[in-house]
């Protein structure tokens, strides 16, 4: 099951969930392992970081090489990804932006290809990495919340900034502190401005993390099954292609929805 | 869930990766699919005006057809126009030569008569003079005779 073997149940799984992780030697607690902030998660960086460059790399490359003739394979599979994303930004956001649309693209298209790393059987990445010296290696990206809280308050940062830009920081100011209930209630509308603003991030974070987290620990769990994960793991893993989409989708989804709510007066 | 500095590194890679797709993916794949958009509607409308052109072309076809029709029943009636002019004068001439040849044929005719009729006066005379010679051998001498035989030989 695992490569060090011996392990118990409970040792499988926490091995599998746990990162690899680096950090300076003074942060590390008397069993060697990482505490405090200045962490990294060396799996979820490198992975994450690679998939992103293959992926927009390619697409870059056919866009790069999109002509308005009869496009090729890879020109027009990447139109339709990039077609489908566009028709959901048209059809919600109304204002003017350069940004939207490429950070719906960006975000359709990295968090799927992260999920999809999911699909790949649970034992075969970690097996391979110890076998070159790498102990622990989580191989689904979207699985640590640092990488969800990261494009979340990345998105939240982005929406201020939209805020500020469409509706000047005067405009802005004005709406946070006189929607909804007046300028009598300023206070009010402060702390649910706060609130909203806030539950925004976190929402976006925790759905798409618990989401995918929830569907590697059932993985795992089947690969626990000796002989019974067989028949087990195909059907979840089919079952897991829509949720990995899904949740692309909606992160997205909800991005846009956030970007069009910022661009727009109350 | 411990959140950490892997945060950190996450948000550059995001930040990057949405330059990129900004920058290198977005706007040149958006320009390619506009400019797609474009030509199949310049080529749809191309399509429309050919199959107009096309009407119009069968239209003025139709016209030449018929004009030409037109034009050739005019002939054929002006033809028959003509034939039947011809027709018409050659009757008349054929009509005119008859009477030239029937008034031609008369005036022979009359002028044998008259020959016929000369030539029966002199051998009436003759015969008459013959007669009257045998009869009157003794006591008539012709050449006495002769103004009363020439007399009678105007009478016939």
């Amino acid at each position: 099951m695992s490569a060090e073997g011996g392990l118990t149940t409970t040792g499988y799984i926490q091995h599998h969930l746990t990162n690899l992780a680096v950090c300076s030697d003074a942060a590390k607690d008397a069993a060697g392992h990482c505490q405090g902030f200045w962490t990294f998660h060396l799996d979820t960086l490198l992975v994450s970081g690679l998939l992103g460059l293959i992926v927009f790399g390619l697409m870059a490359k056919a866009a790069g090489n999109a002509s308005a003739g009869v496009p090729g394979k890879l020109q027009n599979f990447v139109e339709m990804v990039v077609g489908l994303v566009d028709q959901q930004v048209r059809d919600t956001f109304h204002g003017k932006s350069a940004l939207v649309t490429p950070l719906a693209i960006t975000i359709f298209v990295w968090v799927f290809v992260m999920n999809a790393m999911d699909l790949i059987p649970v034992d075969f990445l970690p097996v391979a990495a110890s076998a070159v010296g790498v102990h622990y290696l989580k191989a689904v990206p979207t699985t640590d919340p640092n990488l969800t809280f990261a494009m979340s308050i990345t998105v939240f940062f982005i929406m201020l900034w939209m805020n500020v830009k469409v509706k000047g920081f005067g405009g802005f100011m004005h709406e946070v502190f006189s929607a909804p209930f007046g300028a009598k209630l300023a206070p009010v509308n402060f702390i649910f401005r706060v609130v909203e603003d806030i539950a925004k991030p976190i929402s976006l974070a925790l759905r798409l993390f618990g989401n995918m987290y929830a569907g590697e620990m059932v993985f795992i769990l089947i690969a626990l099954l000796g002989i019974w994960q067989l028949p087990l793991a195909l059907p979840w893993a089919l079952f897991h292609i829509l949720i990995i989409t899904l949740q692309a989708f909606v992160f997205m989804m909800l991005t846009i929805v956030y970007m069009s709510m910022a661009s727009e007066s109350h | 869930m411990n959140i950490n500095a892997t945060l950190i590194g996450q948000a550059i890679w995001f930040a990057l990766f949405i330059w990129i797709t900004m920058k290198y993916v977005w706007p040149p794949l958006q320009k390619a699919m506009a400019d797609r958009q474009a030509q199949i509607a310049e080529g749809l409308a191309a399509a429309e005006r050919g199959k107009h052109e096309q009407e119009l072309a069968a239209k003025r076809s139709a016209d030449a057809l018929r004009e030409a029709k037109e034009k050739s029943a005019e002939f054929v009636a002006q033809a028959e126009k003509r034939a039947q002019q011809i027709v018409e004068e050659a009757k008349g001439n054929a009509k005119v030569e008859a009477d030239k040849i029937v008034a031609g044929a008369k005036a022979e005719i009359e002028q044998e008569v008259e020959r016929a009729k000369q030539q029966l006066r002199e051998r009436v005379a003759e015969l008459a003079v013959a007669g009257a010679e045998k009869i009157l051998r003794k006591e008539i001498n012709a050449s006495v005779h002769a103004d009363m035989l020439g007399a009678l030989k105007q009478d016939l």
